[in-house]
């Protein structure tokens, strides 16, 4: 009897489960489909009558993109943008992290706590003081102006990240390379950094999609010629449904490579999103 | 060379300290100072220093000349549109982290009962990959108005339908001064007595969207009714390329099937019928006497054209649907990786004394997890607070003052149009303020973990 009802309880949870799959699905097939569609088709039915006419779906939508130069040059200013802001905070975190977790200097630990403090820091109190002091520099506007903003504000959170995961490191080992007279610099780039890749590779997938998926921060740092996709196609939304034969592949393919990205290191992607969770 | 390992406790005093492990000291420290610096100096020019910019700016007017005190505060709540920003953001915080947690310990819980846990897990967990600009579009095309392309109203209309039916003549009228008359309620009405047949006559009826079944109504027209029976005929009176006369039931003119018929006698339907492909309908076993024939105002009903989810007061809880799409798995995936943590024997021993599942969740699983939901709870409500590209995107321009939240508001007021720094300012000293008690959860979480 028990078990009857196990079985059936167990189908009924299955059959939720399913149904909130679907629910989740939906959505992404509905943009997925609508992006091979012509704006034609897509004002005057929904995605699904291609179950009943296959005949609308083509990849028109995807090859007048490419010829798009505004939206290919916006793809690779967010390449430009998201790579090197990946490499910068991986980098400056990981040093900086070591040095929180194992060397000596004064006001350590508070300075610590200041870091601590920021992870939470809305990105929205730096936009209008550092406009005005790009603007003093010469950077607003400019690549390397939204790639020092998101570097400094994803900072608190790698650095938070690596000094963490490093002080974990057996004490024993640190001391054994400085007994072998390893410079700092030595143990650093020998010990450290191998020994800290997971917590790394976690660090540099979640940085890559942080910066990839960002709209506002290039909405206000970037001009015309250095704005990403998403701000390229935020562009275009208020004409939404004459313009969808271009926002559908668009946000498709801005979605593609994040996606693609996190089932290729799902694994640290999830562990990322563990630590930083209180960001 | 060795520098000073930090967790070296002791060192000897430093009158006693030879000169040569001093300067290795100062080394040392000259060298970790290298290590942190480039990060410090960015986080101090590009965060620190604007937090503390901001706070002073937000004391000062639009243009950044005159001091105001607390003027631009006591402007963010008079003002109708920030205010409306404020409480907007107060529904997000008090309803998408609840629901969010919620959702999330539900599927926790439940996934863990199916063997395909971690494909389930992958798929609510990428949205997470996802640009709040890819899903704001997304969502967008699923909130159509249109059923014919959001994929949401289609789903709500086809469920209305399939309960409440749909009416077949939206478009129809009655032919004016034929015998039907209209009432005030949308229908048609006549009189007759038993043993008459009358003739129904309606137009407005395109010939293209008559149903696929439907006969001529000439032939049913002609038909009279046996004592003791009212019969009829309802049609449409318009003869296609022309022809034919109004008011009467000519050769080529089509009957209308599925029409709703009633039979009311003081006030109280006696009798209802359905019209038959050729438009025919007919009462029998009716009492003999005067009855008012009546056409419902169902048959005419607009058709249901499901709901306004952009609209002004659905904006909103239209935005924070899309976001627990995003974010339901994230909660799921925490909350399911501290139930794997959570004590087996405890469930074992709670299941072996006789313990239901639902007694099982609610006295030993939730108040175990109690910490670990916490966590997503504190995780979202910070990042609800700080919500902009989502609502940004989604709400269509005009109704992005219903929608408008704190982060698109000081957006709005700062660079787009605006152009009050002095209130933008305050607006992002408010958001920073808002997240301090998180700020505050963080730093003792913090500390507690160094113990």
């Amino acid at each position: 009897m028990n078990a009857v009802r196990r079985t059936l309880g167990s189908s009924v949870v299955q059959a939720f489960l399913v149904l909130v799959g679907l629910v989740w699905l939906t959505p992404l097939a509905g943009l997925l489909l609508s992006s091979l569609r012509s704006a034609e088709d897509t004002a005057t039915g929904g995605w699904w009558t291609v179950f009943t006419s296959p005949g609308q779906l083509s990849l028109d939508n995807y090859s007048a993109l490419l010829e798009n130069a505004g939206i290919t040059q916006a793809f690779w200013n967010t390449v430009l943008i998201s790579v090197p802001t990946t490499v910068l905070v991986v980098v400056l975190a990981a040093l900086a992290g070591y040095a929180f977790a194992w060397l000596d200097f004064p006001g350590r630990e508070a300075i610590f706590l200041v870091v601590v403090a920021l992870l939470v820091v809305p990105v929205q109190i730096g936009l209008l003081p550092v406009a005005k002091l790009f603007g003093q520099l010469g950077l607003f506007g400019t690549i390397p102006g939204v790639v020092l903003f998101h570097v400094a504000y994803g900072l608190p959170f790698a650095v938070f990240l690596l000094r963490n995961y490093f002080a974990e490191m057996p004490k024993e080992m640190l001391e054994a390379a400085r007994m072998d007279g390893g410079g700092e610099w030595r143990i650093f780039t020998r010990l450290v950094l191998p020994v800290g890749r997971p917590a790394i590779a976690s660090l540099a997938i979640f940085q890559f999609l942080w910066v990839w998926n960002d709209m506002l921060v290039a909405l206000l740092f970037a001009d015309s010629a250095s704005q990403p996709l998403t701000v390229e196609l935020q562009s275009q939304i208020r004409q939404f449904g004459s313009n969808i034969d271009v926002l559908a592949p668009g946000a498709f393919v801005s979605l593609v490579v994040p996606v693609v990205v996190f089932f290729a290191f799902q694994r640290h992607f999830v562990q990322g999103v563990m630590a930083g969770s209180v960001k | 060379m060795t520098a000073t390992l930090v967790k070296e406790t002791n060192p000897p005093p430093p009158a006693t300290l030879p000169e040569r492990a001093r300067r290795l000291r100062r080394r040392g420290r000259i060298i970790a100072l290298l290590f942190v610096l480039p990060a410090l100096l960015l986080l101090g020019a590009l965060v620190v220093y604007p937090v503390l910019f901001s706070v002073g700016r937000s004391f000062f007017d639009a243009s950044g000349t005159e001091f105001v005190g607390g003027e631009n505060y006591s402007e963010m709540f008079r003002d109708p549109a920030t205010l409306k920003a404020v409480r907007n953001t107060a529904i997000w915080v008090v309803v998408a982290p609840a629901l969010l947690t919620g959702l999330g310990l539900i599927l926790a819980v439940l996934v863990e009962k199916v063997r395909w846990a971690t494909a389930f897990k992958l798929l609510l967990f990428m949205p997470m990959a996802v640009s709040f600009l890819a899903a704001g579009i997304i969502f967008r095309l699923a909130y159509d108005e249109d059923p014919d392309k959001g994929v949401l109203n289609a789903a709500v209309v086809s469920v209305h339908d399939a309960i409440k039916g749909t009416s077949a003549y939206p478009t129809a009228r009655g032919r004016e001064g034929q015998g039907l008359s209209k009432s005030a309620d949308g229908s048609y009405r006549t009189s007759a007595s038993t043993g008459e047949s009358v003739t129904l006559g309606l137009v407005g009826v395109p010939p293209k969207e008559l149903p696929a079944g439907a006969e001529p109504a000439y032939r049913a027209a002609a038909r009279q009714a046996a004592p003791g029976e009212l019969s009829g005929v309802v049609y449409l009176d318009f003869t296609p390329g022309g022809g034919g006369e109004e008011g009467k039931v000519d050769r080529r003119e089509s009957g209308l099937p599925e029409i709703k018929v009633e039979a009311v006698r003081d006030g109280s339907t006696a009798a209802t019928t359905t019209t038959a492909s050729d438009g025919s309908f007919r009462f029998s076993g009716l009492d003999r006497g005067d009855y008012e024939i009546r056409l419902p105002a169902s048959n005419f009903a607009a058709p249901y054209e499901g709901i306004s989810w952009l609209g002004p007061v659905l904006v909103t809880p239209a935005i924070i649907g899309a976001y627990l799409w995003i974010w339901t798995g994230f909660a799921m995936v925490l909350i399911g990786a501290g139930l794997a943590t959570l004590p087996r024997d405890a469930l074992e021993a709670a299941r072996m004394d006789g313990a239901n599942e639902w007694q099982i969740f609610r006295k030993i699983t939730v108040p175990l997890l109690a910490p670990v939901l916490t966590v997503v709870f504190v995780t979202l409500v910070i990042n609800v607070m700080k919500v902009f590209d989502l609502v940004y995107i989604i709400a269509p321009g005009p109704v992005q003052e219903d929608a408008t939240v704190l982060a698109t508001q000081m957006w709005l007021v700062s660079f787009g149009g605006g152009n009050n720094q002095g209130l933008g300012s305050a607006l992002g000293v408010l958001l920073l303020l808002l997240v301090v008690p998180a700020m505050v959860f963080n730093l003792r979480r913090f500390r507690r973990s160094q113990r």
